[in-house]
């Protein structure tokens, strides 16, 4: 079996079917999804939905700024409800290191028209009255971020895809890329072997992998995140809430669960296995937080993989091998990033233009120097 | 027609309607269905309803329960309150 198309996207999660979606929107005709499981398996049904603009960084802040606008208006564009609502992103510090930091994003935030805020604890109670302010320094809060309901977005772009003419495989592995003369001339998925002009890494946790599949040796790791889901509760919490100082992070969904994480491991692994050490770690630090909910029943936990890179910034755009492009390394950002992402890699293909929002997240920043991103949570 | 109605998963009032429905828009293997639908995300976690909607998949696709597989079991097996999991303070 043998068929041709113009782009593989490797990862049918949200970034590789925006990617779709938008290719097929730039009038590109033959473009194949190709899913190792279920649409959103991998990371991004396996996240809390946020979506924010505060970052530490200009690139960052400049990339997810624009995310954010799209996000406005996608559940609109894909014709699909995303559950997407802006309750803010409300960040806490403990201690005056974190808090110094803050204060530093926030003022980079500004000058690039961020509307981000110090808040001393009070302001933080006046935005979610249920806090526990004892310890806290201040924060930051900017009403513009949100949620959204990550598997929707999925399915929005992959029936908005496919309405275009887009294909997608589920259950569908792909076991090798075909190079030669430092071109990508294919990818083999399944028993079939599929002629193109591009590739696309869009592997989220397993991106690692698709790069080792043509020849190239990646920086990025994967890293176990886990998370939970409570009972569902009338609406009481507006914001997504981040302790910065804990690593840990919540929100309320639609439905009414509260959804978070804390940050418990670091070692590479892309084992997504639930532990007892995370469920322990996350109820003392939201209880401490928010004493109200101590009653408040755990249904279940699960994981994802944060697809982590040096500077903890994703990896857009091409590399040495011609067609062999990259949307990965997203390093727990990339549900949010996804609407941009895909517009300006789907340009970068179909015009060979690269945008300057993705400019500085190029694949070879690596071997030169680098300024992390500081505000990767959970 | 309340009577006519079959509820498949109490916890999220969801319909056998609603599953065939959701099937017939492509969401075709357990693990869609359940994050499409919201069957086994309530309360019981699937406990009460998980079999009767992998007979009712199997039956539109054609397929034996096992061929349909169960969902990803998540813990806990019981809801438990963030207290209890939250301990003593003084308890490493």
């Amino acid at each position: 079996m043998k068929m041709k198309a113009d782009v593989a996207v490797i990862g049918g999660g949200v970034t590789g079917l925006s990617i779709a979606y938008n290719l097929a929107k730039q009038g590109i005709e033959k473009v194949v999804v190709l899913e190792k499981r279920y649409l959103g398996a991998g990371s991004s049904g396996r996240c809390a939905g946020g979506i924010r603009e505060q970052f530490s960084t200009e690139p960052m802040i400049k990339l997810a700024r624009k995310s954010l606008d799209m996000y406005e208006k996608l559940s609109d564009e894909l014709n699909f409800n995303i559950l997407f609502r802006q309750g803010g992103y409300l960040f806490l510090a403990f201690n005056e290191d974190d808090m110094s930091e803050i204060r530093e994003h926030v003022r980079l935030q500004n000058s690039l028209g961020v509307g981000s805020r110090i808040v001393t604890p009070e302001e933080a109670r006046e935005i979610f009255p249920e806090l526990n302010t004892d310890g806290m320094v201040g924060g930051a809060f900017n009403r513009r971020d949100g949620i959204a309901f990550p598997f929707p977005v999925v399915w929005g772009y992959a029936r908005a895809g496919e309405r275009l003419g887009v294909e997608i495989r589920k259950f569908t592995e792909v076991r090798d890329i075909i190079v030669e003369n430092g071109s990508v001339k294919g990818v083999v998925a399944g028993e079939e072997r599929i002629d193109c002009d591009f590739v696309v890494n869009a592997a989220g946790g397993w991106s690692k992998k698709i790069y080792e599949m043509a020849g190239l040796k990646s920086f990025n790791t994967p890293v176990k995140h886990e998370i939970l889901a409570t009972e569902p509760l009338k609406p009481f919490l507006e914001p997504m809430i981040v302790n910065i100082s804990a690593g840990l992070y919540f929100n309320q969904s639609m439905r009414g669960e509260i959804i978070g994480g804390i940050g418990t491991h670091s070692e590479p692994s892309t084992d997504v296995s639930s532990s007892f050490e995370f469920v322990k770690k996350f109820a003392r630090e939201i209880v401490r937080l928010v004493p109200k909910i101590r009653g408040v029943k755990v249904l279940r936990q699960w994981a994802g993989l944060y697809d982590m890179t040096p500077d903890a910034q994703p990896v857009l755009g091409e590399t040495e091998i011609e067609g062999f492009i990259q949307a990965n390394g997203f390093s727990g950002h990339g549900f949010m990033l996804a609407p941009v992402v895909g517009e300006l890699i789907a340009k970068l293909i179909a015009t060979g233009k690269v945008d300057p929002l993705i400019r500085p997240f190029g694949f070879n920043r690596f071997r030169d120097g680098i300024e992390p991103e500081h505000t990767v949570v959970g | 027609m309340v009577k006519s109605k079959k509820i498949v998963c109490r916890c999220e009032d969801i319909t056998e309607e609603d599953i065939i429905l959701a099937i017939e828009e492509g969401f075709t293997d357990l693990e869609s269905l359940k994050r499409y639908t919201g069957i086994s995300t309530g309360p019981c976690q699937g406990k009460s309803c998980l079999m009767h909607v992998i007979r009712i998949l199997g039956g539109r696709l054609k397929k034996s329960p096992d061929e349909i597989g169960i969902t990803t079991q998540r813990p806990p097996v019981n809801p438990v309150p963030l207290y209890i999991l939250a301990g003593d303070e003084n308890e490493s």
